[in-house]
C-alpha cells in the first residue's frame, strides 16, 4: 500500500472520529482491474477501505453538489479547482466542506494500457513506483508510468490542490510538463471545414449515454437543456445533428469553468476526446480574460460578469 | 442433431453460402476494440476475441428506430396519417455472436412476444428474419459471469447454430431445422471434436470464478428485497448516466418521439435509460423515482427480481460490459450479492 493511501486512511478516520464531518469521500478498490469506486466513508472502520492509485479518475468535487452534511473530500489540484468553483457559483458552502488536498502523480489511462495488450485478458493491474504492472491469465509485464497518463495529466498546470484544509504528503512539481496552450493548437491551424470534418470524426460514435455530462462537477443544472422536453431543444436520437448539439451546448456551458480534469474523457464508454473542444475554449479564456477557472475563492468568472473592458464587447 | 466440423481454411465456403441467402454481420476489429460490422464472402473472419464492445441488440432493437411517418399538415386530406413503416428487406444473420448475446435476444422475446395481444411487430419482423450462428467462448472475460445466471460459455439458447473453435477447424453444432439446413454440406465431425469441445466448455466454466447468488432474493417477496438496506449504499457513486443500460443486452426501455422538420414527420422510438431521473417524470410534475437510490434500485430489482419473479428467467446473462463499462465501478456481482445477503444481520 503507498504512502499516501496509508495518510489518507489515518486522516479520514481522526476527522470522523473527531467528528468534525459526517463523511469522507474518496475512493476505494475496484473490482475489476484499472478503475477504482468513489467511495463514502461515514465511520472510522470505513476509512480503512480507501485507496489512492493511479486510476481515481473521477472528479470527486461532483459528488458535493446537492449533498447534505459536512463531507471531507479527497482533493488533487483539479478537483480542489473544481470545489473552488462550486463554491463561487453557491452550489457548495465552504464551511461545510473539508478539503483533503493532495499532490496528483497524473492519472492512467486505461484504454492506453488496454491497447498494448490486444486481445490478452488483463486481470490485474498495479502501480509500482515509476512503473506499472500488468497481469493476465498467463502473462506478466511492466509498463513505464509516465507512457500511459491520460492526456490532459501531461499538461496539467496545477497537480497540487489549491484550496485545502489539510495537506496529505509533499507538494510535488506543479505542472505536468507540457504546454496546455498547444492542446488547441491544432484545431486553430484548421479551416471550419476541417475543423467540422474532424468534430463529426471524433463526435460521431457518441451513444449519447450522458457519462460526460454526468461525472463532470460543472454540469449541475437541474434540467440540461437535453433533457427539457417543452420546448424540447434536441431530437433524442442517434441523429448527428442531435448529438453534435449536445455536445457542442455543453462545452459552451463549460467555458471559463473547466479545469481539465479528465474525467469526461475517463468516462466516456466509446473513447470520444472531449477536450478536443474544451481545450480551445479554455485557452481563448486564458488569453481574453487572462483567466485560469477555480484558483480562488474571489475572482468572478468571466463569462458571469459584465465587464465594460471585456475583450468582447464591441468598440 | 449430429456434429459437424469445416477446416477454417474452408470457412470462407460456408460464409458464402451463408451471404447468399443473408446480409451477414460480424464482430471486426477496429483499433483496439471489436465491433460489429457487415461482412462480406471474402473477409476473413475473426475467430480470436473476447467480445465485442457493444451488444449486437441493435441488430433487432436499434438505439433508434422509425415506427411510422407522416405528412405533418392538417389541411392536405393525406396530411397527419401515419404511415407504416416497410418491415426488413430480407434475413440477416449474425455470425460468432456469443452465446451469451444469443440468449439475452430469449430473454427479449419474453418482453417483445409476450403474448398476441401486445405482440412487438417490429422486434418480431427482424427476430423472425435473424440467424444466429454462435461463437463459443474460449477465454472469459474477468466481468464474465455467466455461469451463475443459467448461461455459460457454450449456451446453446437462442442460436441456430454454435461454433467451437478447436484451432484449425471448427466444430460446427446445428441446434435448429434453419441451422441443419445452413450446415448439411459439411462433413460429420470426429468423436475426438465433439470430445475437445466438451472440454473446452469445462475449462472455459472453470475460468469464470466470481458469480452471483440469488437464493435469497428469490425467496422473498418482493417489499422485503426492495426494502433490503443494501439499497442505502449501493447508490452512492452511481452518476445516472446511461452506461450500463446501454451497453447491456437485455435492457429494453425506450421512448417514443415525434419529430417533425418542416411538412415531414416521424414517430421514432430511442433507447431510454432508468438512470435517468426524466424516464419516470410524469406530466403532473411528480416522480415515482425522483432519487438516484430509487433508480439504481430499479434496474438491479427489475432483472434479478421482477424479472424473475414475473417470467421465471433472469434479466441478466453475465456478460459483465455494464460492470466492465462502469465510468465509477459499479460491479453487478457485486450488487447481486448484496442483495442476497440476509436481512438484519
Amino acid at each position: 500500500m503507498n504512502e499516501i493511501t496509508q495518510e489518507m486512511r489515518a486522516a479520514a478516520k481522526r476527522l470522523l472520529e473527531e467528528g468534525r464531518v459526517d463523511c469522507v469521500i474518496g475512493y476505494t478498490k475496484g473490482t475489476v482491474p484499472m478503475r477504482e469506486q468513489p467511495y463514502f466513508a461515514y465511520t472510522p472502520q470505513e476509512a480503512e477501505n480507501l485507496v489512492w492509485t493511479g486510476f481515481c479518475v473521477n472528479n470527486l468535487a461532483n459528488f458535493l453538489i446537492g449533498r447534505s452534511g459536512r463531507n471531507a473530500v479527497i482533493a488533487q489540484g483539479c478537483v480542489s479547482r473544481n470545489i473552488a468553483g462550486l463554491i463561487k457559483e453557491n452550489q457548495v458552502n465552504r464551511d461545510d466542506v473539508y478539503i483533503i488536498g493532495l499532490h496528483s502523480p497524473g492519472m492512467l489511462d486505461s484504454g492506453k494500457i488496454e491497447a498494448e495488450f490486444p486481445d490478452r485478458v488483463i486481470t490485474e493491474v498495479e502501480e509500482d513506483g515509476e512503473e506499472i504492472v500488468v497481469r493476465g491469465r498467463d502473462f506478466e509485464e511492466r509498463l513505464e508510468r509516465k507512457k500511459y497518463k491520460r492526456n490532459n495529466c501531461y499538461t496539467c498546470t496545477h497537480r497540487n490542490a489549491v484550496l485545502y484544509d489539510e495537506f496529505l504528503g509533499e507538494q510535488g512539481p506543479q505542472t505536468g510538463g507540457g504546454d496546455i496552450d498547444k492542446v488547441a493548437a491544432p484545431w486553430e491551424r484548421l479551416d471550419p471545414e476541417q475543423r467540422w470534418a474532424q468534430f463529426e470524426a471524433e463526435f460521431k460514435d457518441c451513444i449519447r449515454c450522458y457519462a460526460c455530462r454526468n461525472v463532470c462537477p460543472l454540469c449541475y443544472c437541474d434540467v440540461c437543456f437535453v433533457d427539457e422536453n417543452n420546448p424540447q431543444w434536441c431530437g433524442k436520437g442517434q441523429e448527428e445533428p442531435d448529438i453534435f448539439t449536445f455536445h457542442i451546448i455543453r462545452a459552451f456551458h463549460c467555458a471559463g469553468r473547466c479545469t481539465d480534469c479528465g474525467a469526461c474523457e475517463s468516462a466516456c464508454p466509446v473513447g470520444i476526446k472531449m477536450r478536443y473542444l474544451t481545450s480551445k475554449l479554455e485557452k481563448d479564456i486564458r488569453q481574453l480574460y487572462d483567466y485560469q477557472p477555480g484558483l480562488d475563492l474571489e475572482t468572478p468568472t468571466p463569462l458571469a460578469v459584465y465587464s465594460s473592458n471585456d475583450p468582447d464587447v464591441a468598440k | 442433431m449430429a456434429d459437424k466440423r469445416i477446416d477454417k481454411a474452408d470457412f470462407h465456403k460456408l460464409l458464402e453460402k451463408l451471404a447468399a441467402e443473408h446480409e451477414v454481420f460480424a464482430p471486426v476489429r477496429d483499433g483496439a476494440s471489436m465491433v460489429w460490422s457487415r461482412v462480406s464472402p471474402e473477409q476473413e473472419i475473426e475467430f480470436e476475441f473476447t467480445n465485442t464492445d457493444s451488444s449486437p441488440k441493435g441488430y433487432l432493437f436499434p438505439q433508434t428506430e422509425r415506427l411510422m411517418r407522416f405528412k405533418n399538415d392538417s389541411s392536405d386530406p393525406q396530411g397527419m396519417i401515419m404511415e407504416e413503416e416497410p418491415g426488413i428487406s430480407g434475413k440477416q444473420l449474425l455470425l460468432n455472436i456469443r452465446p451469451c448475446d444469443a440468449k439475452a435476444f430469449s430473454i427479449l422475446d419474453h418482453i417483445f412476444e409476450r403474448d398476441e395481444r401486445t405482440m412487438d411487430v417490429y422486434w418480431k419482423d427482424k427476430r423472425d428474419n435473424t440467424v444466429l450462428v454462435g461463437l463459443a467462448c474460449k477465454d472469459p472475460c474477468p466481468t464474465c459471469f455467466c455461469t451463475s445466471v443459467e448461461c455459460g460459455p457454450h449456451s446453446e439458447e437462442g442460436l441456430d447454430v454454435l461454433l467451437v473453435d478447436l484451432g484449425d477447424r471448427l466444430l460446427v453444432r446445428p441446434l435448429t431445422d434453419t441451422g441443419k439446413s445452413l450446415t448439411a454440406d459439411l462433413d460429420q465431425a470426429e468423436p475426438g471434436d465433439t470430445e475437445e469441445a466438451a472440454k473446452q466448455k469445462d475449462a472455459a466454466e472453470a475460468a469464470i470464478t466470481q458469480g452471483i447468488t440469488m437464493e435469497n432474493i428469490r425467496a422473498r417477496n418482493v417489499l422485503e428485497e426492495y426494502e433490503h438496506p443494501c439499497f442505502d449504499r449501493i447508490f452512492e457513486s452511481c452518476i445516472n448516466c446511461g452506461t450500463c443500460t446501454f451497453y447491456c443486452p437485455t435492457c429494453h426501455c425506450f421512448d417514443i418521439q415525434d419529430e417533425t422538420q418542416e411538412d415531414l414527420g416521424k414517430r421514432i422510438r430511442v433507447w431510454d435509460t432508468c438512470m435517468s431521473w426524466l424516464f419516470t417524470q410524469h406530466t403532473s410534475g411528480h416522480n415515482p423515482r425522483g432519487g438516484k437510490k430509487d433508480r439504481v434500485r430499479q434496474r438491479f430489482m427489475h432483472k434479478f427480481k421482477y424479472m424473475p419473479d414475473k417470467f421465471g428467467v433472469i434479466g441478466c446473462v453475465g456478460c459483465g460490459r455494464c460492470t466492465s463499462k462502469c465510468p465509477v465501478n459499479i460491479d453487478v456481482r457485486s450488487v447481486v450479492n448484496s442483495m442476497d445477503e440476509q436481512i438484519g444481520e
